[in-house]
């Protein structure tokens, strides 16, 4: 993980060695095989009775969200702990900035904690890298607005290569709204980097240009070895705008239902999921469906980042685990 | 027009290389003030009394002027007053700035304006010019008493940072306004096309996700104002450019002989929306900076005259307005203090733009638009001048700024060229 990016040439602050993990963009290749890695070694920790290692024993991991979470702040909360880290989880509602207070003051303010790890979700792009100036804290975008959401593209990775047993070379059609998302935006670019492809589908205002190749004609999901399908995201629709005339037809032509399934393709969702919109209820459930394998990847993926920021790296974690 | 203070200084600048494009002026030369006004050029002037200011080495050009300033004054003093913001100016090598009404009240009626002009000839540093709205409240539906206020002094009329709507009620401005004489200055946004955007649309807002800002949001309500001028056959003025296709239709209607003028910011002309990847709230401006494409259309419009000024859209905010995420900053950056070194560091000095094109788009240019008085290096002009010291080289830091707020681009930015004496209707209003 490369270091936070301030503003290009000569505007760079003082050296700063703490990494952050803001974006998939700052990440290499080689980043991503490490934490891959990492997260692999600990599916076998997860696996014992004692599912509690020592490592981060003594570190403080807050994870701060204003907005909604079930999964991520759940796993990021459990990652934390099976690493024996203490961890606190602080909700938007119900804390402070329902009384006003900004991100800048409520940053300071648990950063006299002194915590190792700032994990945030925000509706804002562009929170987290202002949480990183802002904090001595390392910082985990947990979400920031439309932008970046590093540890789901990670986890996803990670479910793929368990699932399929290669990430090289694999076909990925993101389908749905690829506008709003930022599970997309993330995993755009860790597919490339692993040398996967990805191909967005869905309805033409809600495919952004450029990202990847793109078509609203549902049937290119053919091709694809996974299609992964995203949520309908109402909240982050601006009013009036009209990206599809009415959720039924959304349903009708893009909707992933068995029909449009190929044999031997699995199929994958970020959550939540609108069962009946983006996806058909028998989908969910088939086997094909690596939702749930998803969520059990989230837990180590984060583990792995979390041990990444604040140790040394991949050499470590082996004889941390005992692990051959 | 202009509000504020007349200084009657006696100085003598020494062997300054004196430049003034328009009066095809370039030579090593003194320069004598007496009593405010120009009063002699040439070799070896006796200082006769007066101070001399020794300019070796030194550019002596006219003054600018930047024709789009917010002065946040009346209502957020905290973010600007005239006193700080003209001071600002001064010390960017101004003698003279426009100030747009989006204020709080609004400049919408006589009052307002002649209380801010009242004020402005106390406190103000350089002469400040004060628009004001076209419509009630900028409420883009009842046009304010365009001939009352334009009697009071205003410099001339605009709803900056917002657009006029709709058609109908910028055709009646632009016709009624031929009684006043002076300009309509627009801002030009279709909303319903930029409507949440936060940065241009374009590759760089579609990775970042954030929603983007078009540049037809920008081009085609240019079209309509260009078409509108014609068939009034009264003037426009085009704030702000930022896109390609922008200019194109400027230049189309310049070719149909349409009366109209545009302007463009140091900030569109150095940077593109790259720099949108940093996620500094610094780079988030309306209309937001646009691709590689847009800039170099925007640098050939100001070399080749089609757009004839640069202005800084000079816009002040608290830190607790820009110190938080991109996405929740407000558009807006200041200007003022690093204009010229700006463009002379990423424009000039490359070789993009010549020195005597900046120095006309910042001075002659804009006071042309709004009938100002040019401001000139002739014997008998008033000694609005500005001396410059290409060779410096120095850092932009936020505690140096005599504006109240800090919310430059070019924080922590290494400069070339910076300016060390202006004067501004015959006083020394600035010294370094």
């Amino acid at each position: 993980m490369t270091d936070l990016r301030v503003v290009g040439g000569d505007l760079l602050p003082p050296a700063d060695d703490r990494r952050h993990l803001l974006s998939v963009a700052d990440l290499s290749r080689d980043d991503i095989e490490r934490l891959l890695s990492t997260a692999r070694s600990f599916v076998h920790s997860q696996e014992r009775d004692n599912k509690k290692l020592p490592t981060l024993r003594g570190r403080l991991i807050l994870n701060v969200f204003y907005e909604s979470s079930t999964r991520t702040s759940s796993s990021f909360e459990l990652a934390a702990k099976r690493l024996s880290a203490d961890t606190m989880t602080l909700k938007a509602a119900g804390s402070s900035v329902d009384k006003g207070e900004s991100l800048k003051d409520t940053a300071l303010t648990l950063s006299a904690y002194d915590p190792d790890v700032i994990v945030l979700r925000h509706p804002e792009a562009g929170a987290a890298h202002f949480v990183a100036r802002t904090t001595e804290a390392r910082v985990v975008n947990a979400g920031d607005g439309k932008h970046q959401h590093p540890t789901q593209a990670l986890l996803d990775l990670h479910t793929m290569r368990e699932a399929l047993g290669r990430l090289e070379g694999l076909h990925v059609a993101i389908v749905g709204d690829v506008l709003h998302s930022r599970v997309a935006r993330s995993l755009v670019q860790a597919l490339r980097l692993v040398g996967a492809d990805a191909i967005l589908v869905g309805p033409p205002a809600l495919l952004p240009p450029g990202l990847a190749p793109a078509t609203s004609d549902i049937s290119a999901i053919a091709d694809a070895d996974v299609i992964y399908v995203l949520r309908m995201q109402k909240e982050r629709m601006l009013e009036g705008a009209n990206f599809v005339p009415s959720l039924r037809e959304y349903t009708a032509r893009w909707g992933i239902t068995p029909e449009r399934v190929r044999e031997g393709q699995r199929v994958m969702h970020p959550g939540p999921m609108n069962r009946g919109v983006e996806i058909d209820a028998r989908v969910a459930d088939s086997d094909a469906a690596l939702v749930v394998d998803q969520v059990h990847s989230g837990l180590v993926v984060r583990m792995a980042v979390l041990y990444d920021l604040l140790t040394t790296g991949p050499v470590a974690v082996e004889a941390a685990l005992g692990v051959a | 027009m202009l509000a504020g203070r007349t200084g009657s200084d006696n100085i003598v600048i020494r062997g300054a290389r004196v430049l003034d494009p328009v009066e095809g002026l370039d030579a090593t030369l003194d320069v004598r003030i007496d009593n405010g006004v120009i009063a002699q050029l040439g070799a070896g002037i006796d200082a006769n009394g007066h101070r001399v200011v020794e300019a070796d080495g030194l550019i002596l050009a006219p003054a600018f002027i930047d024709p789009h300033v917010h002065l946040r004054t009346p209502g957020r003093e905290d973010e600007e007053t005239i006193a700080s913001g003209t001071a600002a100016a001064a010390a960017g090598g101004y003698c003279a700035i426009l100030a747009m009404p989006n204020t709080d009240p609004v400049v919408d009626n006589a009052d307002v304006l002649r209380s801010l002009r009242a004020r402005a000839a106390e406190e103000a540093h350089v002469p400040v010019g004060f628009m004001a709205a076209l419509t009630r409240g900028q409420n883009g539906a009842e046009l304010t008493e365009l001939g009352a206020l334009a009697d009071a002094g205003a410099a001339a009329f605009t709803d900056d940072g917002r657009p006029v709507a709709a058609a109908g009620v910028m055709r009646r401005a632009l016709q009624y306004n031929a009684i006043t004489g002076r300009m309509i200055a627009v801002h030009c946004e279709e909303q319903s096309l930029t409507h949440g955007g936060h940065a241009h649309a374009g590759l760089v807002a579609a990775e970042l996700g954030l929603t983007g800002w078009p540049s037809l949001g920008e081009s085609l309500m240019v079209a309509r104002d260009l078409d509108l001028a014609g068939e009034t056959e009264q003037p426009v003025h085009l704030m702000h450019l930022s896109a390609r296709e922008s200019v194109e239709h400027l230049r189309r209607a310049h070719a149909g002989g349409i009366r109209a003028t545009g302007e463009a910011t140091p900030h569109h002309l150095c940077l593109t929306d790259e720099a949108v990847r940093t996620l500094d709230p610094n780079m988030k401006m309306n209309p937001p900076l646009r691709s590689e494409e847009d800039r170099v259309a925007l640098l050939d419009a100001v070399r080749d005259g089609t757009i004839a000024a640069i202005a800084t859209d000079h816009a002040p905010h608290s830190p607790e307005e820009k110190d938080v995420p991109f996405e929740a900053a407000p558009f807006g950056v200041t200007g003022l203090e690093t204009s010229f070194a700006a463009l002379n560091t990423q424009l000039i000095e490359p070789g993009v733009l010549r020195l005597e094109t900046v120095l006309e788009r910042m001075s002659a240019g804009p006071a042309a638009i709004f009938g100002l008085d040019r401001p000139r290096i002739a014997v008998g002009a008033p000694a609005n001048l500005t001396l410059i010291d290409l060779g410096a080289t120095w850092r932009v830091k936020p505690s140096a700024f005599r504006s109240r707020s800090l919310n430059s681009w070019l924080i922590g930015k290494r400069l070339h060229g910076r300016v060390r004496l202006t004067i501004a209707a015959g006083a020394v209003v600035f010294e370094l």
